[in-house]
């Protein structure tokens, strides 16, 4: 029986703020996975720490609640045990880009055929409304005793540098576009990161969902416009489309550029996409030839209660 | 025939080839029949200070180093001025005679503490601060001095085949060293050659030149040197019988108990266990298609211990493997895997801290640390093993005990075991038992991961199986894994946990908890690697028809009060052997079982306690001679 999107959701009381972009980010998150039909015990998601860290009880899926800036981790660790998962990865701008920065740069490198999503508003909520790593230097949001002090990181431009191969940037209010770009990070064939702006309505009273739609903003036909955009409707080409150290280079640096737009417009979609380097469990096959039909969670370890494991040959290198 | 007990020294620059002499020196002597304990220190270093690796031999089972070495080869002068007062009476020294009138400031890598004790010893016998200067100190003491020039065997070796290239391959200095040594101590010459064979297998023309130098340094050996008094003739080999390294012991448990995912981070002592699993990483299995460890270099411990948890939620039977820096970072995410009931294994080499303190240096400097570690009450077991061939045996046990009470396991090693070249009995897969404790294969419907059952442990399920879906959190949770702040629940929930650590207790055979060397009046309580001196050191007492007790306590978290209690109600005084400051097994024996330790004997230079040491501090206790912190510091 194909499964409905209400099969997605957990029964469990989600206590965020009235009017948070969570919602959208979780909603998109389950219009994904119903779209796509994913087995719901075949896939997992994990969380971080904050208000998105409780993403993971919302899905009926297996959920994975981690710890602060810890949840890529867990992640990798089980795709890599078990690569038969559909591993989506989720946590804050705080958790992900502060904290877990490390691991954000190290999970590039390693580029495990899985899901990252940030739920970008620039604040702390949860511990109320601390600077987070993308708010702008000099900003003040409303609970800030003072203007910002810290340059902001640019996350996708973090990311693209860190080797992931799919990097892309969503907004939260736009439900159904978000919904197409975690359909296409989860069918990349590697590490994709999907930064999606989210306005905090209680604690950023500057990036908020009326900012993000340009209500302060008119052109010079006096309209109104929003400040978000879609690359894909500017011909924007995010795909590298060959392995040319000339093309890389091009799409790498297009994408770095393009990373750098704020302001008055911000663009939205896929920013890079690279199929030409090779995911991690290629890379483990390389190594061992039938990880990916017996990879560590499918083996067989014990043969009538004691080990099955033959480690003779070893043993007789080592006999004198 | 009378009984052989013989120490061998060889030492000189990191990365001039000390390693691979002793482990050809080791090969030779396992080979020949005898029993071999070995242990290398070293600095934190890649080339140019001062490491050393001293090797007893025996015809019988031996457990640890001694203080008295017999035969010191070296090829530097750092050696010798390091070492020459180790050598006894009786003893011998073979060395570089180009070095004879190298002074102690041209050894740049002599610090001066060490240069002022010397200099200070030197002339208070007069002597200069020179190597003829020492050696004339052991020549007077009754060591007997083999002087060869190392450069000119290179030289005539090159003449003699016709090779001048051999002429400046110093770096075989390593080698002749070695083969002096065996042609004074008459061991037959076929082992030498076959032993080089084989570890220089990967490269036969390494292999083949080493073996040229050997023969010729062999026999200088035989004809030029006086005749010494130890031979070494070999005896009969037991069957069956290995020659294992340190790290080896764990990580062959981990292959053959079904460890199958080992992420880890780089760090002295731990990383050799992690290298050595991925130079090995293809498995047979029987009657299986090939089995396989994955082993993940993270960016750091953290990342080590995420995986590994992450590992083990799909039901792969998963371990890192650290020392106590990397082992601190891991706490907070102990503290995950404990409420979230993960079964992991991390194996701990402690090494001498705080900080990073003497890093390529032994201490069981973690055991309260690993205890207590990670904030918030949560069950956990620690355990430690003794030796090396014990730790095979544990590891199986270690992931059962995980897999059983869905706790995380520390499984406390260090660098002495670390860094030790043993011989034992060959290692019994058979033996190795699988327990998996509640993992489900198949799941029904209404699972829940943390219902409340009779005995406190949930079935488990694993990421990835039909219907079996669940939920983690750090957070407090219900029955299914979602986050609850409800009081009542709490209650319960804690219950459901801490309950394990008297399951642990009952469920755990004695044998495994505790091992009783016997009880006496005096008594020793110890655990981990001061196993093995405190062993040979009883021996020696035995022989004098002294009694002292010792248990070795191998479960340490939860601590076995009543077990120890019971086997602990004839003795009168207690002495708590560790290689730490404060004595840390003494502080939670006092805590568990409320009893003062009587005395201590501690060593925390960095240095691995020699039985000798032990068996002195013992004889002082007993003569009521010790005070009550016996702390040792022998060893360079």
């Amino acid at each position: 029986m194909a499964l409905k999107l209400g099969d997605y959701r957990t029964q469990v009381h989600n206590d965020w703020c009235a009017g948070c972009g969570d919602f959208g980010i979780v909603n998109a998150i389950q219009m994904a996975l119903a779209e796509m039909g994913v087995q719901r015990d075949k896939t997992v998601i994990f969380s971080g720490i904050g208000c998105s860290g409780k993403t993971s009880h919302f899905i009926n899926t297996y959920g994975v609640h981690t710890l602060h800036g810890r949840v890529l981790t867990f992640a990798q660790g089980a795709k890599i045990a078990n690569p038969e998962l559909t591993v989506i990865a989720a946590g804050g701008d705080g958790d992900g880009l502060g904290i877990g920065a490390g691991h954000f740069v190290a999970a590039g490198r390693r580029n495990v055929d899985m899901t990252y999503i940030i739920f970008d508003n620039g604040v702390y909520g949860l511990t109320k409304g601390q600077a987070s790593p993308t708010l702008k230097l000099g900003e003040q949001t409303k609970s800030l005793p003072s203007p910002n002090t810290n340059y902001n990181v640019n996350p996708i431009g973090l990311a693209v540098a860190s080797g992931f191969t799919f990097v892309a940037r969503g907004y939260s209010y736009d439900v159904r576009h978000l919904k197409d770009l975690i359909i296409q990070a989860v069918k990349h064939k590697g590490l994709s990161f999907l930064d999606v702006l989210q306005p905090c309505p209680t604690y950023n009273d500057i990036n908020t969902k009326d900012w993000y739609a340009g209500t302060d903003l008119v052109d010079e036909a006096q309209k109104r416009h929003s400040r978000i955009y879609k690359l894909d409707e500017k011909g924007f080409d995010p795909v590298v489309h060959y392995d040319s150290e000339a093309e890389l280079n091009e799409k790498l640096s297009q994408s770095l550029i393009k990373s750098l737009e704020w302001g008055n417009k911000i663009p939205i979609g896929v920013f890079y996409k690279n199929d030409t380097i090779s995911p991690y469990s290629t890379r483990l096959q390389d190594k061992i030839p039938n990880y990916l039909e017996n990879p560590p969670a499918k083996q067989n370890i014990s043969k009538n209660g004691y080990s099955n494991t033959d480690i003779s040959k070893i043993l007789d290198s080592l006999e004198v | 025939m009378s009984s052989v007990d013989f120490t061998w020294l060889i030492g000189g620059p990191q990365g001039s080839g000390v390693e691979s002499g002793a482990n050809i020196f080791s090969r030779v002597c396992a080979e020949m029949g005898y029993q071999v304990f070995g242990k290398r220190e070293f600095y934190s270093n890649i080339k140019g200070e001062h490491s050393y690796f001293t090797l007893r031999i025996s015809d019988q089972k031996i457990h640890s180093n001694v203080n008295d070495v017999n035969l010191m080869v070296s090829f530097d002068a750092e050696t010798i001025f390091r070492h020459f007062d180790e050598v006894i009476s009786g003893g011998g020294i073979i060395y570089d005679s180009d070095l004879e009138k190298t002074k102690t400031d041209d050894v740049h890598t002599l610090d001066d503490p060490f240069k002022e004790r010397l200099h200070k010893d030197l002339e208070s016998k007069n002597k200069p601060f020179t190597i003829t200067g020492v050696l004339e100190i052991a020549k007077e003491k009754g060591v007997s001095l083999f002087p060869v020039s190392f450069k000119s065997i290179l030289t005539s070796l090159a003449e003699e085949t016709d090779n001048p290239r051999l002429k400046g391959l110093i770096r075989m200095f390593n080698v002749i060293g070695v083969s002096l040594s065996l042609g004074l101590l008459k061991m037959p010459p076929d082992s030498l050659q076959k032993t080089i064979g084989v570890i220089f297998s990967k490269k036969p023309q390494i292999a083949e030149i080493n073996q040229l130098a050997a023969n010729y340094s062999y026999n200088y050996a035989t004809v030029k040197f006086e005749s010494f008094n130890h031979v070494l003739p070999g005896i009969e080999k037991e069957p069956g019988t290995l020659l294992v390294q340190g790290h080896q012991g764990t990580a062959l448990g981990k292959m053959a108990c079904g460890c199958r995912f080992q992420p880890y981070y780089p760090i002295t002592p731990a990383s050799d266990e992690s290298v050595y699993l991925e130079s090995n990483e293809i498995l047979e299995i029987i009657d299986d298609r090939l089995g396989s460890t994955v082993i993940i270099q993270t960016e750091d411990e953290i990342c080590s211990m995420g995986m590994t948890i992450g590992g083990a939620l799909t039901g792969t039977r998963s371990s890192t493997c650290t020392s106590g820096p990397g082992f601190a970072l891991m706490t907070e995410m102990l503290g995950w895997a404990g409420i979230n009931e993960v079964p992991i294994v991390i194996t701990n080499y402690q090494r001498s801290g705080p900080s990073t303190g003497l890093p390529t240096r032994h201490g069981q400097d973690d055991l309260l640390f690993s205890v207590y570690a990670g904030h918030g009450d949560f069950p956990k077991i620690v355990y430690a093993s003794g030796d090396i061939e014990e730790s095979f045996y544990d590891t199986g046990n270690c992931f059962n005990y995980a897999d059983t009470f869905q706790v995380p396991v520390i499984h406390m090693m260090d660098k002495f075991l670390a860094s030790s070249v043993i011989t034992c009995k060959r290692f019994d897969t058979q033996k190795i038992s699988i327990d998996r404790g509640k993992l489900l294969e198949t799941v029904n419907d209404g699972y829940r991961r943390f219902e409340f059952t009779d005995d406190g442990i949930s079935p488990r399920s694993r990421l990835g199986i039909d219907n079996g879906i669940f939920w983690n959190t750090g957070d407090e949770s219900d029955e299914t894994g979602h986050i609850s702040e409800d009081p009542v629940l709490r209650v319960k929930m804690m219950d459901k946990r801490m309950s394990r650590l008297d399951l642990i207790l009952k469920k755990i055979p004695d044998s495994e908890q505790v091992v009783s060397f016997g009880v006496e009046e005096y008594t020793i309580i110890s655990w981990g690697s001061a196993k093995g001196p405190i062993i040979d050191a009883l021996e020696m007492l035995k022989k004098e028809g002294i009694s002292i007790g010792f248990i070795q306590l191998k479960l340490l978290h939860p601590f076995p009060t009543d077990y120890v209690n019971f086997l602990l109600k004839d003795a009168k005084t207690l002495i708590d052997i560790e290689a730490n400051y404060s004595g840390q097994l003494g502080k939670l024996f006092k805590q568990n079982i409320g009893r003062d330790i009587d005395y201590f004997i501690l060593k925390f230079t960095g240095r691995a306690m020699t039985s000798t040491e032990i068996y002195d501090s013992l004889k002082k206790i007993i003569q009521n001679k010790a005070n009550k912190r016996e702390i040792l510091i022998h060893g360079a």
